[in-house]
């Protein structure tokens, strides 16, 4: 019983930020006046809506057909009709559909290399006083403030023959120190009550970790996976200096290539016939779709870690 | 088990290092892989930088190490090679210009939006546009161009209104007179919602009590934002100017690189796009990291002035010297 409540008390401590403040205007703040509500609203909408109108615009012209295309000119906000045949042409083979398989490997491997290698190096540089401690840290540490240029950085990366490869895009970044640190931070936080009661019963460093850390710093990993999984997928330069063979482009830099250098998207070869989709798609459409498909990995994941932001954050921003 | 043994916390008695590192074998095994990438990543391209001083030739040998110790020394030729090119200056000066434009122009949003944010009384709301604000930070810059473009551009949403009501479009994408402006707002719709979060923490802080007692003396509003939210805020405010100075010549890279052709070489250029489009593209190696480690230089410096700064104001700063 005891046990539990101790290794419940990290998680509440940051939960706290979440919980502050009562949906009540508390007793001593007078009401604003009428005229600065209604600025601070108007504010706040104008920037929500600065957020989300480009988005909605987007998906709607992406699911526009030739005709609304030809009779608008170009983007459009209100739709006449609702046409998935460029989702069904970009599904359909061809570049975008690679492109997309190449991001989600890179993303998926990526992720789980760093999240290793991260948890990792975080608990063995949790505990102050073990043997190397203090110059171990200073060595990663040290990356903050010394940093190699381009230059060298290419040289190494295409001299350990990574060049070409998918692992260009995975090695050079899958550390990151500053995601590193806030595990680490919030591995110090859990009560040692915790480890040396488990260590006395026998169970050695791997144990403790996956068993007693691991369980109690969901929130945490969700987080910083989450980070490490949005620095994949958006990850282009990596792939402009890397990879040169186009079917092994991620999609950002399909992406690109067709909307900032003005390329004719590449479609499989064999087009569809379905009752009721066009069977070329208007251009723009196509485009916007890739946008559309571009962002959605973000937008699906975003709500299941977002309520992890306050818990997992917030520890390692606080103390860094 | 060897395992078992208590930590030093328990123990004061110092023990062997023979013994501490039996027993402490497996947290330097578990930083291993972590510090070996860092070692090549990282540590190897640092020390890399030597062949700033160097005529580097790829094809010296078979490999970059081969080339590395064959290739010729030639002192500080490539600087001067790089100080002489007008369009070296061209970078260094937009860059500055980019940053110090950010500093007065960006830098303050945050922290309004954050005390927006925090004088939002309904929960379920505030955590609603927080939601919004934040989500831009996820987009990659290949995004969050396509977005301006898509809307601000030659064909997008902005012209094609403007054309409908007969007046001329107006690009602002492909505008080198605009685009100190353009970036920063690109950079404001990507970052300025997310970098609220950590002021938004530091205001979580602050203790209520000391807005109850100043309200029972009788300061109004803004009186309470001067004297308890800003001071509260302060700490925080120093920390990241100290981090955005000391980063002063890094401006973002993909932003850049991704519009540069658009609006021309002569607006666009910054030092981290010099460095590829003069170094990389031409194989210029020598050269580019000359530039690189000119940048990484200047960027310490700016770090510890701004840090000692930081001392000077009675903040902690970023590192202190215990």
């Amino acid at each position: 019983m005891t046990t539990r409540a101790i290794a419940r008390s990290p998680i509440t401590r940051s939960h706290r930020w979440r919980l502050q403040g009562s949906a009540v205007r508390p007793a001593w703040q007078e009401k604003p006046p009428f005229w600065a509500e209604l600025a601070k609203g108007t504010i706040l909408t104008l920037v929500v809506l600065l957020v989300l109108l480009p988005m909605w615009s987007i998906l709607m012209t992406s699911l526009a057909s030739r005709e609304t295309l030809s009779l608008t000119g170009g983007m459009i906000l209100v739709p006449r009709e609702l046409d998935p045949s460029a989702y069904v042409t970009i599904f359909s083979g061809g570049q975008v559909t690679r492109a997309l398989l190449v991001s989600f490997i890179v993303t998926v491997g990526g992720t789980a290399v760093s999240l290793v290698l991260t948890v990792l190096a975080a608990y063995g540089l949790s505990r102050p006083g073990t043997f190397g401690h203090r110059p171990l840290l200073f060595y990663f540490l040290l990356t903050f403030l010394i940093y190699p240029g381009l230059v060298p950085s290419y040289l190494v990366v295409t001299g350990v023959g990574l060049g070409g490869s998918l692992w260009s895009l995975i090695l050079p970044n899958a550390v990151s120190v500053f995601n590193l640190v806030v595990v680490r931070s919030f591995f110090m936080g859990i009560p040692s009550e915790l480890f040396d009661s488990a260590r006395i019963d026998g169970a050695s460093e791997w144990t403790v970790l996956v068993r007693i850390v691991l369980p109690l710093s969901r929130a945490v990993i969700a987080v910083v996976g989450l980070f490490y999984a949005v620095g994949y997928w958006n990850a282009y330069f990596n792939a402009v200096l890397y990879i040169d063979d186009n079917d092994l482009w991620p999609i950002q830099r399909v992406l690109q290539s067709y909307i900032l250098a003005g390329q004719a998207p590449q479609l499989g070869g064999a087009t569809i016939s379905l009752p009721g989709l066009s069977a070329y798609p208007p251009t723009l459409a196509v485009k916007m779709a890739v946008v559309v498909v571009t962002i959605l990995p973000a937008l699906v994941i975003y709500p299941f870690v977002q309520r992890n932001f306050a818990k997992g954050m917030l520890v390692g921003a606080v103390k860094g | 088990m060897n395992t078992a043994a208590p930590l030093p916390a328990v123990t004061p008695n110092r023990r062997s290092t023979r013994a501490r590192l039996r027993r402490d074998w497996p947290f330097l095994l578990m930083a291993a892989p972590a510090a070996l990438l860092l070692l090549v990543f990282h540590y190897v391209p640092t020390l890399g930088n030597v062949i700033a001083f160097q005529d580097y030739n790829p094809f010296e040998g078979d490999n970059a190490l081969e080339a590395f110790l064959a290739s010729e020394w030639i002192g500080l030729e490539n600087f001067f090679t790089l100080f002489d090119d007008p369009a070296f200056w061209d970078a260094l000066r937009n860059t500055l210009a980019i940053t110090l434009f950010q500093l007065v122009c960006f830098f303050p949003l945050p922290i309004l939006l954050a005390i927006l944010l925090h004088g939002i009384v309904s929960h379920r709301l505030r955590s609603f546009i927080q939601s919004v604000v934040y989500l831009p930070h996820f987009f990659s810059w290949v995004l969050v161009i396509t977005f301006f473009v898509q809307m601000l551009g030659g064909a997008g949403l902005l012209s094609q209104a403007l054309r409908e009501r007969g007046f001329e479009p107006w690009d602002v994408m492909t505008n080198p007179h605009g685009f100190i402006v353009l970036v920063t707002a690109e950079a404001v719709w990507k970052d300025a919602g997310w970098g609220s979060i950590v002021f938004l923490a530091a205001l979580s802080t602050i203790d209520p009590s000391l807005y109850e007692a100043a309200a029972v003396d009788g300061a109004a509003r803004w009186a309470r934002l001067w004297h308890i939210t800003l001071p509260g805020l302060r700490p925080v405010i120093i920390l990241l100017l100290i981090l955005r100075l000391g980063d002063a010549l890094s401006v973002g890279f993909e932003q850049y690189l991704l519009q540069r052709d658009a609006v021309g070489r002569q607006a666009a250029e910054v030092l981290d796009t010099f460095v590829y489009h003069q170094a990389i593209v031409p194989q210029e190696w020598g050269l580019g990291a000359a530039a690189g480690l000119f940048k990484a230089l200047i960027g310490l410096v700016l770090l510890l002035l701004s840090n000692r700064l930081a001392h000077a104001l009675g903040e902690q700063g970023v590192y202190s010297k215990s």
